[in-house]
């Protein structure tokens, strides 16, 4: 892989992070990250949507009238969206019923429209498809080193492996409050490590 | 390649066989995961059922019951090789819970005693409300609601003034489970005085 397709990738795994520093999707982060689980499954779920909507919008970018580009890459991104619950649904029904509500949310998950108009629709199909695919890496792993946090504090499991007593679990952790006070932590422990990072 | 202009033919001609190949897609989709979602849905309410009335030989065919809020629970009936009554799994629900319907199996024994649970679906919040998978079958304090009966344990939250402790900070789902225990134990109740001269025939019959 070349220089420039990996940077591609690494781009929306750090540099535009959509979790830590894009600020985007935040519905879905605070919603579906109150164990690791759910925040990894969220996070693959909409990777999914996320590199078969850039891919099909990069190859549609020179037939869709400007005008009517939001509305026609809704309709992807909508189709992507159902294609993922109905298969989830059918083949992984657990998972399905743990994530609830907010797999059709996907569609209005700002990441995913973002990436569409921000990057699909002015890149070659590749590159769009490996903009997917950072940009979904980066967004599992923020969910899921958020709901492991919260899982952890909340009820002192992670992943469902007990590490001590739920009985010590801190239960604003789990509630939406305690999402808000975790995620502010790792927005700033991030953006401290990449500004010394440098790429 | 210059981008399509943005004119009315253009604009109509793009948007209508984008959703054409949309539409073509979900059908596609939707008939090849139809089966497998089925299936699914029937797999676990079988195994709920094997799950709330353990030991079971055979169910009669499941019956319709409906309650006097105009609702429909269904009753599937249990027996033993013998043809003998041992109990009941009424797949019953509520509609107050905090996220939406509840929806849960309930065994009974020939008694009308809980024998166990399992809730089929929920959509309470994470790590509270779906605490109910669990909590009421867990032997701590006054949580474990088995082996008591409705009719004469009060089965509502403390809070209400019964016996049963709520799921912490989650006393809204808490209330609606045991709604959906109740009009379960209502629906199985009731049952039985419609069948008790079907009982007495089949009895004699045997």
């Amino acid at each position: 892989m070349s220089q420039s397709k990996f940077k591609i990738i690494l781009n929306g795994l750090i540099t535009e992070n959509p979790t830590f520093v894009l600020i985007l999707g935040m519905c879905p982060t605070l919603a579906t990250s109150t164990s690791a689980l759910n925040g990894i499954s969220m996070g693959l779920a909409t990777s999914f949507v996320l590199i078969g909507s850039n891919m099909v919008i990069s190859m549609l970018k020179n037939v869709i009238p400007e005008k009517v580009r939001i509305p026609a890459y809704v309709v992807v991104i909508a189709t992507f969206v159902s294609v993922v619950e109905m298969f989830m649904q059918a083949y992984l029904p657990a998972l399905f019923e743990s994530l609830g509500i907010f797999i059709p949310l996907i569609v209005v998950n700002c990441i995913v429209l973002g990436r569409a108009e921000a990057f699909a629709s002015k890149n070659s199909v590749l590159d769009s498809t490996l903009d997917g695919l950072g940009i979904g890496l980066g967004f599992t792993i923020a969910l899921g080193i958020l709901g492991s946090i919260r899982e952890l504090l909340g009820t002192g499991k992670i992943f469902n492996v007990n590490i001590f007593s739920d009985h010590y679990g801190t239960l604003i952790f789990i509630l939406a409050p305690g999402a808000f006070i975790a995620l502010a932590y790792l927005i700033a422990i991030v953006n401290k490590l990449i500004k010394h990072i440098k790429i | 390649m210059k981008k399509l202009e943005s004119n009315l033919k253009n604009m109509v001609g793009v948007l209508l066989s984008i959703t054409v190949i949309s539409a073509l897609t979900l059908s596609s989709v939707y008939s090849v995961t139809k089966d497998p979602i089925e299936k699914s849905k029937t797999v676990k309410q079988q195994n709920a059922i094997k799950e709330v009335i353990p030991g079971f030989d055979h169910l009669a065919t499941p019956e319709k019951i409906s309650l006097n809020s105009g609702d429909t629970l269904t009753i599937y009936k249990a027996y033993d090789k013998d043809n003998v009554f041992i109990g009941a799994a009424v797949e019953s629900f509520s509609k107050k819970g905090f996220g939406g319907e509840i929806k849960v199996m309930v065994g009974f024994d020939k008694e009308g005693n809980i024998i166990n649970y399992s809730v089929l679906e929920q959509k309470e919040t994470p790590g509270l409300g779906t605490k109910m998978v669990d909590w009421f079958k867990t032997p701590i304090g006054n949580q474990d609601i088995r082996g008591k009966n409705p009719e004469k344990n009060n089965l509502t939250v403390k809070k209400d003034g019964g016996e049963v402790d709520a799921i912490t900070a989650a006393t809204i789902s808490s209330r609606a489970f045991l709604d959906a225990i109740h009009n379960a134990y209502v629906a199985y109740s009731r049952n039985f005085e419609n069948k008790s001269e079907d009982k007495i025939d089949s009895e004699s019959g045997a």
